[in-house]
């Protein structure tokens, strides 16, 4: 019994070195996931990884891959910590990666120095550094389909639409109290002053995301007109439990991206009735790329997700969509140099020169599916629109078409933010965009 | 000028000026303050049978409410579900004993809290590996807890109560009033002195330090339980409920890490002061007060009472 367990581990692990190996040799495509189904944030870290996972499988299973060549993508657990990421990000560049895609804005800030050292972009799609959508001063990073700055200033933009304006209002601000909360700050004070409204900020550190009592006391006592929430994990049920519980009017409640998924208001549920959040892909499996997941991967039982039922959900199809992002950039890496099989550098070439057009979208069974995409030299966010879902007590319902984020006011402050960043680091990579 | 006044005088004039507010402002901090006491409970009672600072009390909220609502989701009744819960944590209890402590029977204090710490990353791991990490609902409804809330009009403004948070006040109270008698007017409570006091004296009275560690290490089970319950069912069950409990060191080190009324008294006064200190004046150094505030409370207690308010006050001569 003990010379088979041996004769096994030895196989899995010659098994195991002949695929290292293969990866190593350059005949895949390896995208390396760092994901996080442990701990506090797992709720939200699950389901993308799920979908970014899926997505990757269904193209090895139905198309053999990306222009025929096989992706490789294995899971480095993060824990939604820093430095655990960046371990994971020194553990895993030697494989030949492509990009990293750090799902944590804390993570994506530790790499964006590393990216032009390394030669490995980094694909913070809708979150991280908003300043990174400058593409002349981060060449490696991108951000696409918007900054948390565009996000911010549509979400300000729709609020304007409603009730006769935001000027003279006040809005409320409630945010995880860790880099990725403070993120739209200096954007907020500065639209504050611009427009005319004022803003109450309730920080939420990650030991009272479950016990939030204070922060909507505090909101009964300002009364504010609207609230916006940069929330995550389990901030974001419980707020919008806490906000019911003060009887704040949902309607006038709205979150970002990352405050709006089925398992924040699954706990709540009739009683968010109403609550906004903004979003940058459909829900649903109603698409033929996603019935293929379901053909090719789920019902073959090569997804982690439990049943059917998790595949569509708002961070399911989130996941799905930045493994979407990520094999066009690399389509369109692999027309640009004529290569099939890229490096890291070749990739940064895909990613701005993405076009994910509405077109492209239906060519690939996502008709409708998002918002397109056009990157660039100088715009690695793509200054894309956002739209808004609301709850309706048992499911997200889509509300509003597009809405374009206030680029004149934007631009500028993130060219700003940008020089800011760079001043004062001489071997800072730029590079130079025509026209 | 406006510093000082928003110091001393603007939260009172807000205090007195919105009188209703205050009273919820109040009710919450009992509230919180009921359910940090329930927690710091559980610290107690493990830190009073083997002197040490259990680690794992947080992740033993997690699991016991994980193992209630993952049984019902698995088709398991609610009632039936909640005493498999208590008969998990009962297992977990004899297998620490068997498993951890018997083997550490007069070790130093840190070697016990080192395998606390251990037996916290085995149960996050197991957790995770049964449950997964999404979050959960709390089965509230079907264990016949309350929903809803009931409006009144104090001074003519409005004070909400959350029947869910009557009830948990009405349990931690139950519960706390129940492990106080048990554990300072019977045997075994008289046992349990003995053997914080020390290991090796109680083993040759004939207590078994074996039992009386199973019998404290599942009271701290059932107390990690009903904290699961009372706070999955105010927000939600997830991994990051751990961290709450953490929020249960200010208030030993007020209360002192041996004294169950101090575990109450203390939870009290860290409830109803972070909540006041939050709303009041957490404006003036930019909100988010509250994770902090509650050491700052604790420390000026030590500064007059190293031992905390109920501990007991060591005198070791040399």
């Amino acid at each position: 019994m003990f010379k088979k367990l041996t004769t096994g581990a030895v196989a899995v692990a010659l098994a195991a070195s002949v695929q290292i190996s293969s990866v190593s040799a350059g005949e895949s495509l390896y995208i390396p996931q760092l994901s996080y189904r442990t701990g506090p944030f797992a709720g939200g870290g699950t389901p993308i990884a799920n979908g970014f996972g899926d997505y990757l499988a269904m193209l090895n299973a139905r198309d053999g891959g990306i222009g025929g060549v096989p992706i490789v993508s294995d899971e480095c657990e993060t824990g939604y910590n820093s430095q655990k990421g960046v371990e994971c990000y020194e553990a895993t560049k030697g494989k030949g990666a492509l990009v990293y895609n750090p799902y944590s804005t804390g993570i994506t800030l530790q790499l964006i120095p590393k990216a032009p050292v390394d030669k490995i972009p980094v694909f913070s799609m809708g979150y991280g550094l908003s300043a990174a959508a400058i593409g002349e001063k981060f060449p490696w990073t991108f951000n696409y389909p918007a900054t948390y700055w565009d996000q911010l200033s549509s979400i300000i933009k729709f609020i304007d639409s409603q009730d006769g304006g935001i000027k003279g209002k006040k809005v409320g601000f409630i945010y995880l109290d860790v880099g990725y909360g403070k993120e739209p700050i200096p954007l907020l004070d500065q639209l504050s002053k611009e427009m005319g409204f004022k803003v109450v900020k309730i920080p939420v550190g990650v030991k009272e995301m479950q016990s939030q009592g204070s922060q909507w006391l505090k909101v009964r006592k300002e009364r504010p007109d609207w609230m916006i929430m940069w929330g995550w994990g389990s901030m974001n049920p419980t707020a919008i439990k806490e906000a019911a519980k003060i009887r704040y009017p949902m309607d006038h409640f709205i979150g970002n991206w990352w405050s709006g998924a089925d398992v924040d208001l699954r706990p709540a549920g009739a009683a968010g009735k109403g609550y906004r959040s903004a979003n940058m892909a459909a829900s649903g499996t109603d698409f033929p790329a996603l019935q293929d997941v379901l053909k090719y991967v789920v019902d073959k039982g090569k997804s982690q997700v439990k049943d059917r039922s998790q595949v569509g959900t708002v961070l399911y199809n989130r996941g799905l969509y930045n493994a979407v992002a990520v094999a066009e950039a690399i389509r369109t890496a692999q027309k640009l140099t004529g290569k099939k099989v890229i490096t890291g550098a070749d990739m940064r070439l895909g990613l701005e020169n993405l076009d994910l057009s509405a077109a492209r979208l239906k060519e690939i069974g996502l008709p409708n599916f998002a918002l397109p995409i056009k990157a660039s030299c100088k715009n690695h966010g793509s200054g894309g629109a956002i739209f808004m879902q609301q709850w309706d007590g048992k499911k997200w319902v889509k509300t509003s078409d597009g809405i374009t984020p206030m680029t004149d006011r934007v631009r500028a402050a993130l060219e700003k933010a940008a020089d800011k960043y760079v001043a004062g680091k001489p071997d800072w990579v730029t590079q130079k965009c025509g026209g | 000028m406006d510093f000082l006044y928003s110091l001393f005088v603007g939260p009172f004039v807000d205090m007195f000026s919105t009188p209703d507010f205050l009273l919820q402002v109040l009710w919450e901090g009992f509230v919180t303050g009921t359910l940090y006491s329930l927690i710091a409970l559980g610290f107690v009672l493990i830190f009073k049978a083997s002197g040490v600072f259990n680690f794992a009390q947080g992740i033993m909220v997690v699991f016991s409410a994980l193992t209630l609502v993952g049984l019902y989701q698995a088709g398991v009744p609610a009632y039936l579900a909640l005493l498999l819960a208590v008969g998990v944590m009962a297992l977990l209890a004899i297998g620490v004993e068997r498993l951890v402590l018997r083997h550490m029977v007069n070790q130093p204090d840190i070697i016990l809290f080192m395998a606390t710490i251990g037996l916290s990353y085995f149960l996050i791991g197991l957790g995770e590996f049964i449950f997964g990490g999404e979050t959960k609902s709390m089965i509230t409804e079907q264990l016949g807890l309350p929903t809803g809330s009931t409006t009144f009009a104090p001074f003519g403004g409005v004070l909400i109560l959350q029947h869910i948070d009557i009830a948990a006040v009405v349990i931690a109270a139950v519960l706390v009033a129940g492990l106080a008698f048990f554990f300072s007017k019977t045997r075994i409570g008289r046992a349990l002195r003995a053997v914080a006091d020390d290991h090796q004296a109680a083993l040759s009275v004939g207590i078994s330090l074996n039992q009386i560690w199973a019998i404290v290490w599942f009271a701290a089970g059932i107390v990690a339980l009903a904290t699961g319950i009372m706070w999955g069912a105010r927000s939600d069950v997830s991994f990051a409920l751990q961290i709450v409990a953490l929020k249960a060191l200010p208030v030993l080190i007020l209360g002192g890490f041996t004294s169950i009324p101090g575990a109450i008294v203390g939870g009290l006064i860290i409830g109803f002061g972070e909540k006041l200190f939050e709303v009041y004046w957490g404006g003036l150094l930019g909100g988010g007060v509250e994770g902090w505030f509650a050491y700052v409370i604790a420390l000026i207690f030590l500064l007059f009472r190293p031992q905390g308010l109920f501990g007991d006050k060591i005198i070791e001569r040399v």
